[in-house]
């Protein structure tokens, strides 16, 4: 693999993740992390329609006029998330209940679109699909991070294998119902953002105002 | 009646699509600096809602239902899993019309809305809506009552959110904070000031 498309692949997972710095898609990435096993699905999902997504508009970036192209770029998402929600409903039929409405909403999760108008229609085939995969996996790793935290602290299991053995089953945990509802997504949002911003300073925005002390005078 | 007003009720506060479904966020928190933008991003929101639910209702009922086209002679055809597709092209179609229509014969309520109506195409909380209609089986007049008012509700969040947010430029933040963190914080907030509403049946 090149260099270029190495970058392409790892850029978008911390120094430039949709959604902590680029306040992309975090309709889902609040709705479906409660559970890490549906919080992973939708990952592979979101990757997957990403990918596919870019690919394919770039492919066609040539042939799309461009005061209709945010339709033909609507209909080749949709398709997809079409045939992921159908394969979703035959081999993960119970996943596909839990996630109900959000599979959908793919269509309209900005990180797809906007991977499409920024990058795919300007760019070859195959860098479109890396980039497209590398920014699936951004938003993948974040719903992931949240999902451990919601999971571990708000039921004491993960992926439905108890770790914490909770007290309503005779063990030692009290388990975090806070974590479970869904204010909790935002605050954990928030103060992942926090760190990731006290670890690369450059993602730090600029306050709009300062506030004057006294001794500035 | 009775009914459709605990629907209204239920819709606005305790299933508050901002809030408690975490829809239409990207623009949520992207255009709630100010409260008047956000109340004119509101506004189109809760019309663009008003219509496209009950719309997407109409084909779901006339068109795509199992045993839907009975009308045209195909009696067991079943074509919902062309749902998605087209309510995203009822979506973009009606933004578009209705884009036109202000443009044309409501000048100044073009020129109020006007940036923020392609945005709705995209605005999760639209396709949401109608994916909320399908999934839980309204009729009609249901889809036309959830259409007002989860728009509305919207509409309430953001404008409530763009008032602490103006608030907010005042305090001293923590520097990694600062912008979008305090932002998500400020939400989870809200969100639990929601959640009070749960217990209300009507």
């Amino acid at each position: 693999m090149s260099q270029t498309r190495k970058k392409l692949l790892v850029d978008p997972l911390v120094d430039n993740n949709p959604i902590a710095l680029q306040v992309l898609g975090i309709c889902s990435a609040l709705a479906v992390t409660s559970s890490l096993t549906v919080a992973f699905v939708m990952s592979l999902a979101v990757i997957a329609v990403t990918g596919f997504s870019s690919l394919f508009i770039s492919m066609l970036r040539n042939h799309i006029p461009t005061s209709i192209r945010i339709i033909v770029q609507m209909t080749i998402i949709a398709s997809l998330v079409i045939v992921v929600d159908q394969l979703l409903k035959a081999y993960a039929y119970e996943i596909s209940k839990t996630l109900s409405v959000f599979v959908g909403l793919i269509i309209t999760n900005c990180i797809v679109m906007g991977r499409a108008e920024a990058f795919a229609m300007q760019n070859k085939p195959i860098d479109s699909f890396v980039d497209g995969i590398g920014n699936g996996l951004g938003y993948g790793l974040l719903l992931m991070c949240v999902g451990v935290v919601r999971e571990l602290f708000g039921a004491g299991s993960l992926f439905g294998i108890v770790i914490l053995n909770p007290v309503g089953d005779g063990g030692w945990y009290v388990p975090n119902g806070l974590l479970l509802l869904p204010p909790s997504a935002f605050f954990i949002i928030g103060f992942l953002i926090w760190g990731l911003r006290v670890w690369k300073k450059s993602q730090v925005e600029e306050p709009e105002f300062k506030i004057q002390t006294v001794e500035d005078h | 009646m009775e009914a459709l007003i605990s629907l209204a009720v239920k819709a606005i506060f305790v299933e508050n699509l901002a809030l408690s479904f975490f829809l239409g966020m990207c623009t949520f928190i992207a255009v709630s600096k100010k409260i008047t933008t956000a109340i004119g991003l509101g506004i189109s929101v809760m019309v663009v809602q008003s219509i496209t639910v009950p719309a997407n209702n109409l084909i779901l009922t006339y068109l795509l239902k199992p045993g839907a086209l009975s009308w045209a002679g195909f009696s067991d055809v079943d074509l919902t899993f062309l749902g998605l597709i087209s309510y995203i092209g009822v979506i973009a179609a009606l933004v578009q019309i209705l884009e036109m229509v202000l443009d044309k014969y409501f000048p100044p309520l073009y020129n109020a809305l006007g940036i923020f109506l392609p945005l709705i195409t995209v605005n999760c909380a639209i396709l949401g809506g109608s994916l909320f209609m399908v999934e839980r089986d309204y009729n009609f007049s249901e889809a036309l009552t959830y259409g007002v008012s989860s728009g509305f509700g919207w509409a309430l969040a953001i404008t409530a959110m763009a008032g602490v947010r103006e608030k907010l430029k005042y305090s001293d933040i923590p520097e990694g904070l600062q912008g979008l963190g305090i932002t998500f914080i400020t939400a989870g907030l809200m969100a639990m000031a929601f959640m009070c509403f749960s217990g209300v049946k009507l």
